[in-house]
């Protein structure tokens, strides 16, 4: 964080409000569109007061239709709006698949970059809220697939801030997921105007005998692992992407050949996703510098459970990895 | 809200000088010489992709697209040759387009079914069936937002009926009364199977339900077409809301330009009276000539004319370079 005048200390939640509020009072074209977003402030009461601020012409309640008020943020981003799409949840990111990916995405190159589309969708990824297999997941693999989309992955609340900021001011749609489990995770914000610029991970903590690389809600896990381990004579580095699409390739390799160990976690599904993408990136960017094979840590390739048990069971833990970092140093 | 057909536009078309007349008779001999051009040009293999030809429904684009503003704004379809050129667009960049050269309107990123231009407000052409409707409501809902006067056509054929989106946005476009008007180009063939196979009940019954008032035309005759258009732009223009036109028209071509033995869906005698008796082209220049707006001579002229132009925007896109392979990684982001 650069140095600040005045700091205090925000959730989560406040802070994303803060950012998209500030961003209302600068910007008459940004306006926030989707379900129960007025005076309910979303279930998560992340938006709670900005109807009282903004009135209902800027903050605005959709019915229950995704892909009408999501195909809707498209058309008004290119006629010279900037809408901040809520989707409820990071599950129904499947119902506007076909706005994300065939329009918003395509517009500006299929259009030789006569149109673009300044939009942001935010909306939530995350298990272990009990919430079943509709309501848990973690797609931002999905969207990191996509060229022509950015996705924003906040794990503090000092990012949350200042990449909604960048998100809201960028010229191309941006998926913003935050995990619902951290909402009421407080941190130091200063006060006066910032922004994070895309594709600049952040060094959450240094070190030097491995190195954790962990996205959003994985964060919180790898620190608290990389605690442990420190308890065990380890030294774990933990580097959070911020955003994986753009995706600071640089940081990240530059920190596995320091370290010359790397796990790689994320919340969504292993198989094809977040974790073999930045593992990829590193076994070939830092390839005659590491001493293990990377290792990945994601959720279980299951439809997330309802049962605690089983959702837990499903979840990446500190004990994971820990037990993986300490096999890999041999300690 | 009126629903359902209104009586043959005898009367639609009076007080119209006979500039805008033969203006319109201009641009559907337009798009009818480009659509062939494009024909030729595809089955001569001088044309990659696909090629989904608007001839036989030119009354309809050039008849809603002569009732805007410049700065209104249109989305089209696969078939949206027709739109573009009715909204402004140059054939020769068009043209261009076609043949993924430089200097074509998408720079040859899009093609035959992207084609899009701002300077005409054509938020552009989508090859999802029924993926504009988004787009096109969502430029309304910003016109009405930033308080302009801005009115969207959202083109779309019977195929999208089957689509969500299309009554999802029906839906919040009613609700925020927003100033666009869904216009539905029945050419009765969702690609290779006729519309009464796919579409149950009334298709204009499905508008009414949202408390849209819905209207259909016969879109073969453009005096009809231009009239109800001028109404609903007018009344969306005046902050009355969304619309809904149902027009009646006819794909001359199959699907798309290879599609040349139709006859397991549709049989040769149709197309043949749907020429001889329903042409757009045909029926404006009859009744021209027969109320003496205009000469035989006259519109003999201006199909010359345009004939002219159209050979010389294809010869522009034929010698015109192809864009530089480093280009292909530009515009992937603003």
């Amino acid at each position: 964080m650069p140095e600040a005048v005045a700091v205090r200390e925000l959730t989560m939640a406040e802070a994303v409000r803060e950012a998209i509020s500030e961003e209302m009072r600068r910007d008459p074209t940004v306006f926030v569109m989707g379900e129960d977003v007025a005076e309910a402030g979303t279930p998560f009461k992340v938006l709670s007061g900005m109807v009282e601020e903004f009135g209902k012409s800027r903050i605005i309640d959709t019915p229950i239709s995704e892909p009408g008020f999501t195909g809707i943020g498209v058309g008004a981003a290119m006629t010279g709006l900037r809408p901040v799409i809520d989707i409820m949840f990071g599950d129904f990111l499947t119902l506007v698949m076909d706005q994300l990916v065939n329009q918003a995405a395509k517009v500006h190159y299929m259009s030789g970059g006569a149109w673009k589309v300044p939009m942001v969708l935010r909306t939530t990824l995350g298990a272990s809220r009990r919430s079943a297999a509709q309501h848990s997941q973690s797609l931002q693999a999905w969207l990191s697939h996509v060229p022509g989309l950015k996705v924003a992955l906040p794990s503090t609340p000092y990012d949350a801030k200042g990449l909604m900021k960048t998100a809201i001011r960028d010229d191309n749609p941006v998926i913003f997921m935050e995990d619902k489990m951290m909402f009421r995770l407080k941190g130091p914000v200063p006060v006066e105007d910032y922004a994070i610029p895309f594709g600049s991970a952040d060094v959450k903590r240094e070190g030097e005998d491995i190195t954790i690389v962990a996205t959003s809600s994985m964060v919180q896990v790898a620190l608290g692992a990389a605690k442990q381990l420190e308890e065990a004579g380890i030294s774990a580095e933990v580097v959070d992407p911020r955003t994986t699409s753009p995706l600071d390739e640089k940081t990240l390799i530059e920190s596995a050949k320091k370290t010359s160990r790397v796990i790689v976690m994320d919340e969504g599904y292993e198989r094809y996703g977040v974790t073999a993408e930045i593992a990829s990136v590193i076994a070939t960017g830092a390839f005659y510098d590491l001493d293990a094979p990377v290792r990945r840590i994601a959720a279980m390739h299951v439809p997330i459970p309802f049962s605690p048990p089983l959702e837990d069971a499903t979840i990446p833990t500190e004990k994971m990895v820990v037990d993986a970092a300490r096999a890999m140093c041999k300690r | 809200m009126t629903t359902g057909s209104r009586p043959a536009a005898a009367e639609a078309g009076r007080g119209i000088g006979p500039e805008k007349w033969l203006r319109m008779y201009r641009g559907m001999q337009m798009i009818r010489l480009f659509e062939e051009q494009v024909n030729d040009l595809y089955t001569r293999a001088v044309m990659p992709g696909l090629a989904h030809l608007y001839i036989g429904e030119e009354a309809v684009a050039v008849g809603i697209c002569e009732a805007l503003h410049s700065d209104d704004y249109i989305t089209s379809t696969h078939r949206g040759h027709g739109h573009c050129l009715a909204k402004g667009a140059s054939p020769d960049r068009m043209f261009a387009e076609l043949l993924g050269k430089e200097a074509g309107y998408c720079r040859g990123k899009g093609g035959s079914m992207h084609i899009a231009d701002p300077a005409s407000g054509n938020l552009g052409a989508n090859a999802i069936v029924g993926g504009s409707a988004g787009i096109a409501t969502g430029a309304a809902f910003s016109a009405k937002y930033r308080g302009t006067k801005q009115v969207t056509i959202c083109f779309f054929g019977e195929g999208a009926l089957g689509q969500g989106l299309l009554y999802e946005t029906m839906n919040l476009a009613r609700l925020w009364n927003l100033p666009v008007i869904y216009v539905c180009e029945n050419n009765m063939y969702n690609e290779y199977t006729h519309f009464s196979e796919t579409t149950a009940g009334e298709i204009l019954a499905r508008p009414a339900a949202f408390g849209i008032p819905a209207e259909s035309v016969d879109g073969q005759d453009i005096r009809a077409v231009h009239d109800v258009a001028t109404r609903l732009i007018g009344q969306a223009r005046a902050g009355m809301g969304p619309s809904f036109l149902l027009v009646s028209t006819y794909r001359y071509h199959g699907h798309h330009v290879g599609d040349i033995s139709r006859d397991y869906y549709r049989a040769k005698q149709e197309e043949q009276r749907w020429r001889a008796e329903r042409d757009p082209i045909k029926i404006l220049g009859d009744w021209l000539v027969g109320e003496k707006i205009a000469t035989q001579a006259q519109l003999d002229e201006i199909q010359s004319k345009a004939k002219l132009e159209i050979v010389s925007a294809v010869d522009f896109a034929l010698k015109a370079p192809y864009p530089a392979v480093g280009e292909v990684g530009e515009d992937v982001y603003a």
